[in-house]
């Protein structure tokens, strides 16, 4: 009897992963909410407030998703994964995406069987130090201890760092970043090294933050963005969409407060072919004319999602830099809504 | 006689000296340091070196407590109150107060329901733990999951009734068929109850209305300090029983349940906690189809209960290995069968034997219900190295929080170490 059930089992999975596989919008329509796999916390990027209602960076993402798909921007689940269960969920259908600032790597891409829809912020590795250390470069770091998460690809770009400009470290490995921050401030370690955007939201929650600074270096890329499952291109296609959606909004002007207005009076083509006055986007995509207009009327566009959760004005304090306009010299260039 | 002394000697006290005090040198607290303290010079030398360390630690954090602010919005805001001098950000417990006990996600409007089957759970352990309360408060203990269950999920109340609506037909058909033979009263129980509740899943969608007393919380929305509570309470109270059934399956005489018994007791043993948790999370969501996985909840604590029950198993089989041969052939000698010589002679005095081997084992578990914090799910520890010091507030507080998730655990790990010592005098009837 074990054996039947079993079987049954693994049948009834085999064939509700095909279908899952097929068409992941129609099973978030039928569900009517869109689960969305995130941090169990990180700061600024998603983290639950004193309510309980998730907020952050990656949330706005999965919100946006939400709000063009199903219309409704707090018809989401979050299902909070931690770096080793992130990856397993996605692939067992328990998640429909990932916005949980996931690096976009060639193996993860292709090996793993993921599909990365874009890039909703570029980090990189950097180091920060102690003032008093005396030191301006990461190159002057010879013979130094370094803090370094175990298990992540920035543990190899630092061997891979120093090993280029042939100067010796020593390693102080560690578990989480609240270990590496203690660490760091019992002066276990000489320098502690991570996402640059880590770095920055971990020393502003110092007493004294002028005391210590990020040195210029940047040793890696880590792009990160959201993610789907291979060979379901419909629904990579909406997130995908999505998040240019949000990116377009803030190059051409469009704004929460005005994206009504815009939708109704504007002279530009492309903002009408994006906001469904115009032209047919929406039902190509297989979704409604006003779903771009409602992710943004939720959500903000980019630089909003930006400056609300990450920006100079909140204590992580975050410069635009790389995730800037491609017409203020960054990186963000979504391709046109034609 | 004072006469004759009269004449003789110049004075005599006529009255007794009172009683005065030993010489502060010889009693009291004075000589009792003497005697305990500063017996040698090496032990006085210790007993310095002692007394600085626990004043440092003493100076270090009784002013740091005392100092402590509770009232502010985050981090940035308390240490603009202590302004620079030393002092806890104790705020953060009073602020996220709710979060730390019931998780980030259960309905606030519905705390109350958790609290009251707290109370409850207090009122029923309270027959279990102490025997000399009257035996008819058991009736509570046995009614106490199901409303716990009802009260902590929400939802319709004929799940929890047929729940136990299955345990009682399978009761009665234990009662009906144990005088023939307890394998048939026990297998005949079992197989009825289970015909019930396979019949309630169809009743229960059907009598489910629309809106139910109580709000149904889904178990993902479980969390904090709660969480572990559900979980060491269950596991424990699951793992107890089935540690007796595998320690006398292990020494059974049939070959095939020997057999599997020892498997599992040796499997469960040779793989860390850890392991099994993240098969629980992660790859039973692979063998099940998205829609129609067993709650996460559940599977958490079938993976515990498994691997505590193959602890408590050996320990029990301790005991049971302790006991004399005689007593054994005492009940067989009084024509006992299997059944009764194990509930009336074996099982009462092993389980005896095994007390501290089990509370150690249920400290321990209790203990280790943090570790579902790594497989994403908002106990007090996930709730704290999560949310809490990833919110933009309060990120960069360590102390604090670990240090009440600390105290916290203390209060119920020495309460149930004080209970088994207590237990074990209650207990002691031989001679020594």
């Amino acid at each position: 009897m074990n054996k039947s059930v079993l079987f049954g089992a693994l049948t009834v999975a085999g064939l509700a992963a095909g279908a899952a596989a097929a068409a992941t919008l129609d099973d978030v329509k039928a569900r009517g909410t869109l689960n969305c796999g995130v941090t169990t916390g990180l700061v600024g990027f998603a983290a639950p407030d004193a309510n309980g209602e998730w907020k952050g960076f990656d949330v706005a993402v999965c919100r946006a998703v939400a709000a063009a798909v199903l219309g409704d921007a707090t018809a989401v689940e979050f299902v909070p994964t931690t770096g080793k269960t992130r990856f397993t969920a996605l692939a067992s259908g328990e998640i429909d995406m990932l916005a949980r600032n996931t690096t976009w790597t060639f193996s993860r891409d292709v090996d793993l069987k993921f599909d990365f829809v874009g890039v909703n912020y570029y980090d990189g590795q950097g180091f920060m130090v102690p003032k008093a250390l005396g030191v301006s470069s990461a190159k002057d770091l010879d013979g130094a201890t370094v803090c370094i998460q175990t298990g992540t690809t920035t543990e190899l770009n630092l061997a891979d760092f120093f090993r280029a400009n042939n100067i010796s470290y020593e390693p102080v490995p560690i578990e989480t970043n609240a270990e590496g921050t203690q660490q760091y401030l019992a002066g276990a370690c000489d320098t502690y090294t991570t996402d640059a955007s880590g770095l920055a939201a971990t020393r502003a929650t110092f007493e004294n933050p002028g005391d210590h600074m990020l040195l210029p270096e940047i040793v890696s890329k880590e792009p990160l963005g959201p993610l789907v499952r291979h060979g379901d291109s419909e629904w990579g296609d909406i997130v995908r969409w999505t998040l240019n959606a949000l990116i377009a909004a803030e190059e051409l002007g469009v704004t929460s407060t005005n994206v009504g207005e815009m939708a109704t009076s504007t002279n530009n083509p492309e903002v009408a072919r994006l906001l469904g006055t115009e032209g047919t986007l929406g039902e190509m995509i297989g979704l409604d004319a006003d779903w771009a207009k409602r992710a943004i009327e939720t959500q903000g566009n980019y630089g909003e999602i930006f400056a609300q959760n990450i920006g100079e004005e909140t204590p992580i304090g975050l410069a635009r830099g790389l995730n800037a306009q491609w017409t203020d010299g960054g990186l963000l260039y979504s391709p046109p809504f034609r | 006689m004072s006469d004759t002394h009269a004449h003789s000697v110049a004075f005599v006290r006529m009255e007794t000296i009172p009683q005065s005090a030993p010489p502060l040198a010889a009693a009291g607290p004075v000589r009792w340091g003497k005697d305990n303290l500063f017996a040698t010079p090496a032990n006085a030398l210790l007993t310095i070196a002692s007394l600085v360390v626990i004043y440092f630690i003493l100076a270090a954090t009784v002013p740091w407590i005392l100092n402590g602010v509770w009232n502010a919005g985050s981090l940035s805001e308390c240490r603009e109150i202590l302004q620079g001098t030393s002092g806890a950000c104790f705020a953060v417990l009073t602020e996220r107060w709710p979060q730390l006990l019931f998780g980030f996600q259960y309905p606030s409007e519905a705390y109350w329901r958790p609290t009251l089957a707290f109370v409850l759970m207090l009122v029923a352990l309270a027959p279990v733990l102490f025997f000399d309360l009257p035996r008819k408060l058991l009736i509570i203990t046995a009614l106490f999951p199901f409303v716990a269950y009802w009260l902590i999920w929400g939802g319709t109340i004929w799940a929890p009734i047929l729940a136990l609506v299955g345990f009682i037909v399978g009761y009665l058909v234990y009662a009906k068929f144990v005088n023939r033979s307890f394998a048939v009263g026990f297998f005949g129980g079992i197989a009825a109850a289970f015909v019930v509740w396979a019949l309630s899943g169809y009743i229960v969608p059907a009598l489910t209305p629309e809106e139910t007393l109580l709000s149904s919380v889904p178990s993902r929305d479980l969390g904090g300090y709660m969480l572990n509570m559900m979980l060491g309470v269950t596991c424990v109270s699951l793992s107890v029983p089935l540690g007796i059934v595998l320690a006398l399956g292990r020494q059974s005489s049939m070959p095939l349940i020997k057999w599997v018994c020892v498997i599992f007791i040796e499997f469960i043993r040779g793989v860390p906690l850890i392991t099994l948790l993240f098969v629980a999370s992660v790859m039973l969501a692979f063998l099940f189809p998205p829609d129609q996985t067993v709650d996460l909840f559940i599977r958490v604590v079938i993976m515990i209960t498994m691997f505590s029950s193959a602890y408590i198993a050996e320990v029990i089989r301790g005991g049971l290995a302790a006991l004399p041969k005689g007593q054994y052939e005492a009940a067989d000698s009084l024509g006992l069968d299997y059944a009764q010589a194990m509930r009336l002679i074996i099982l009462p005095q092993a389980l005896k034997i095994s007390i501290p081997g089990i509370v150690n084992i249920a400290v321990g578990l209790f203990k280790d219900t943090t570790l579902v914090s790594v497989i994403s799910m908002f106990d007090i520890l996930g709730m704290i190295r999560g949310p809490i010091l990833a919110s933009t507030d309060w990120n960069g507080l360590y102390w604090e929080l670990f240090l009440f998730a600390c105290v916290v655990f203390f209060v119920v790990c020495y309460s149930i170490s004080q209970y088994s010592q207590w237990l074990e005098r209650r207990l002691a009837t031989d001679h020594r």
